[in-house]
């Protein structure tokens, strides 16, 4: 008998495409969020495969910190064109400018935090009742227990100990006004996958990714980009060293990584080899032990 | 290219598994040791796991704690609801559906099995069979889990004797004919110490079979699809309506069952019409076959009105069209099913009311008994129940295959997934 059998990545993407499509299906105003990293670069690259040939029947949703690499930037416009999708970007600084949040102050400041409120006044404005996420459930322990489709009540608020039962491949997306969901079509993916499914599907990644020299200083044991509005303790120097990006987020808490990895098959074995998470580089989950379940709790991606 | 760029790691099969037990069968212990001796645990994590262990007086490397998630699971000690861990090795990649084994987390268990190739018991090797490992294995034989090893843990504890791992796979086999379960295997291990969890066992030189991993690596998993019976959900419908693609009409789903291949003659339902496969679509390019559980876009060579919900099927080969369906209930919520009580219906892409006319008996998943003294339905319980619903449904049995033969009820007035049923 013939074998009808998918390898792991391809089984991972028909699952992810289900579930993308089951968005478009059931939601009446859906969106994607889209960081410009690496796993939203391939939610957005699975959606544009789930519609083929028509266009993506959503919009691409960047919340946009004010201290983004200008690369993200650049890529993102770039993937935008390509897909001939739509963008709305939803500006944190607008938020702090408007009073809607205040900018934490010191060394450790950050406006990861803050752009939870931007995101949610974004899916308040334009309506939103789904918003997709490149989250994965082996990045962080209390993500590993979250659902694909994942309720949030009037306040965009997740409670973990009251999700819905969601069984086979069967996603109950119903809900009340003003409720909306969280979607999580890589769900099952991990870091490796990801990189597996790039490199199979040789899909364009910001140069961030790769190995390249930059202005860099050590924070407790981390290696941060020196960029105009990170301040400096006394006892911090800059230095200029070889470095990629293993995950990329706002400025102030993307770590960077010593690496001379210069393609993709340089970064699996870069991977493959390392010991540390890649969550491990984010000043944002040191904060305490249940920061990630404290900020998805309140409304964060 | 390296080791996990080249064509072998980019083709590794992927195998679901589930685990059950409890607290005290050291579930959480053995999953810890798998990702520990199978090197998927990180510095940074162990580091973390190492400072708990301490911080709790444990002697060894508390394993359990890689798996605690939400911060009242560490609190309480417990895990609450399903994780999803993942590893993998250089033969395949795993999704664990880590559950809780508590018959007060029965849901969660099912929950865990509804995906799995294959599922994981624990049984303690000192107290043999107890009802806990009854109901793990009536759940998973419930929910159609193909294959199913069971773990005699703890052997250190019983001095690593054969005679008490004969006892107990003997007196399981005999117990397991009640039951309809595919393929059964049996390992005997001590997570704590890591007998025949990743590495062979020293301590049980009479014991000739694969050590845990091993299983879980060579376990044929590419018949657990149904490759016989055709079955297309309509998911979407994509219509491009531009220049380049004017007259597209494509129905994007995800192959249920069966192989379809471009110019087979298919069947809609419910309308009946029939036609022809013009094409199998993908981004990159056109496919001669589909096959579970590929999503594709199928374009047929006539126009026919095709909605989601629609079910893509052939001739020769049709599922069930039904109003009125016989299944065998899980309860997922705290207030119970209610007898004639309307919900609404989830069936692969098909949405439907259903009204539920009867509810036959409940089993008792400790011994497996049918009680029909008492059929209120409440939050963990498994009953059989008939429903009817407002719109034929297109169904196989759970048994024939776990995707058409599978639905879901959801309240009307919460939205909550209330019931989980498996066509009889």
């Amino acid at each position: 008998m013939k074998k009808y059998q998918l390898n792991h990545l391809r089984e991972l993407e028909s699952e992810a495409i289900f579930v993308i499509r089951e968005v478009a299906a059931q939601f009446e105003h859906p969106c994607l969020l889209f960081s410009g990293g690496k796993d939203s670069i391939v939610l957005a690259y699975l959606a544009m495969k789930a519609f083929w040939p028509a266009k993506m029947p959503f919009p691409l949703v960047h919340i946009d910190t004010g201290h983004n690499f200008e690369e993200t930037l650049t890529y993102r416009d770039q993937l935008v064109e390509k897909f001939g999708a739509q963008l709305i970007v939803g500006s944190v600084q607008e938020s702090i400018e408007t009073g809607r949040v205040t900018e934490e102050k010191g060394f450790n400041a950050s406006r990861n935090l803050l752009q939870t409120t931007t995101l949610l006044d974004t899916i308040e404005k334009h309506k939103f009742d789904a918003a997709m996420g490149g989250g994965r459930r082996d990045e962080e322990k209390a993500r590993a227990k979250e659902r694909f489709f994942s309720h949030r009540d009037e306040f965009g608020q997740w409670d973990p100990k009251n999700q819905r039962p969601e069984l086979w491949n069967i996603f109950n997306g119903r809900k009340h006004m003003g409720e909306h969901f969280r979607v999580f079509p890589i769900s099952n993916w991990t870091e490796m996958d990801v990189w597996q499914y790039i490199l199979m599907e040789n899909i364009e990644m910001p140069s961030l990714y790769f190995t390249h020299m930059r202005e860099v200083f050590n924070r407790d044991g981390v290696w941060l980009y020196h960029a105009p509005f990170m301040k400096l303790k006394p006892n911090e120097k800059v230095e200029i060293k070889q470095v990629r990006c293993r995950t990329i987020g706002d400025i102030s808490c993307t770590g960077l990584t010593l690496s001379s990895a210069e393609t993709l098959a340089d970064i699996i074995s870069e991977i493959a080899a390392t010991r540390v998470t890649e969550r491990g580089g984010r000043e944002d989950d040191k904060r305490s032990e249940a920061a990630m379940e404290d900020r998805k709790r309140e409304g964060y991606f | 290219m390296t080791q996990f760029s080249n064509n072998s790691y980019l083709d590794m099969e992927l195998l679901r598994f589930s685990t059950a037990g409890s607290v005290d069968d050291g579930k959480s212990t053995l999953i810890g040791r798998l990702l520990y001796d199978s090197k998927s645990i990180f510095e940074d994590q162990l580091e973390a796991v190492k400072r708990a262990s301490i911080k709790k007086g444990t002697e060894h490397l508390n394993l359990a704690l890689f798996t605690d998630g939400l911060r009242a699971e560490r609190e309480q000690g417990i895990t609450i609801d399903v994780a999803y861990r993942y590893f993998a090795t250089p033969k395949r990649k795993f999704i664990i559906a880590d559950t809780p084994g508590h018959i007060q987390y029965t849901r969660n268990m099912v929950t865990g099995a509804s995906t799995a190739n294959a599922g994981l018991v624990l049984i303690d090797a000192r107290n043999g069979i107890t009802e806990q490992t009854c109901r793990h294995s009536y759940i998973s034989s419930l929910l159609k889990i193909p294959h199913l090893i069971f773990c005699i843990n703890k052997m250190d504890l019983v001095n690593y004797s054969e005679e008490v791992y004969k006892q107990i796979t003997e007196t399981f086999t005999v117990f397991a004919e009640k039951l309809d379960l595919r393929d059964i295997r049996f390992v005997p291990i001590s997570a704590l110490f890591g007998d025949n969890v990743v590495d062979r066992s020293t301590n049980m030189p009479w014991y000739t079979g694969g050590t845990l991993l091993e299983e879980l690596e060579t376990v044929e998993i590419d018949h657990d699809n149904d490759f016989t019976s055709p079955r297309f959900p309509v998911q979407y419908v994509i219509r491009p309506e531009s220049t380049e693609y004017h007259d597209y009409r494509g129905y994007a789903g995800r192959v249920a069952g069966g192989v379809f291949a471009k110019g087979d003659q298919v069947t809609v339902l419910p309308s009946g019409l029939t036609s022809t496969i013009k094409t199998i679509d993908t981004y990159t390019g056109e496919l001669d076959e589909a096959y579970p559980p590929l999503s594709v876009t199928i374009q047929l060579t006539d126009d026919i009105d095709i909605s989601r919900g629609d079910m893509i099927v052939k001739a020769d080969n049709m599922p069930r069209v039904t109003q009125d369906l016989e299944v065998m209930m899980c309860w997922m919520n705290a207030r119970p099913l209610q007898l004639n009580g309307k919900y609404i219906v989830k069936h692969t892409t098909r949405e439907v009311r259903c009204v539920v006319k009867e509810i036959q008996y409940k089993v008792n998943v400790n011994n497996l008994e049918q009680i029909t003294d008492d059929t209120t339905v409440r939050l963990n319980d498994i009953a059989r129940v008939v429903i009817r619903c407002t719109k034929p449904l297109f169904v196989d049995s759970y048994k024939q295959n776990r995707i058409t033969g599978a639905l879901i009820l959801i309240d009307e007035g919460t939205n909550e997934t209330v019931g989980v049923a498996m066509v009889e």
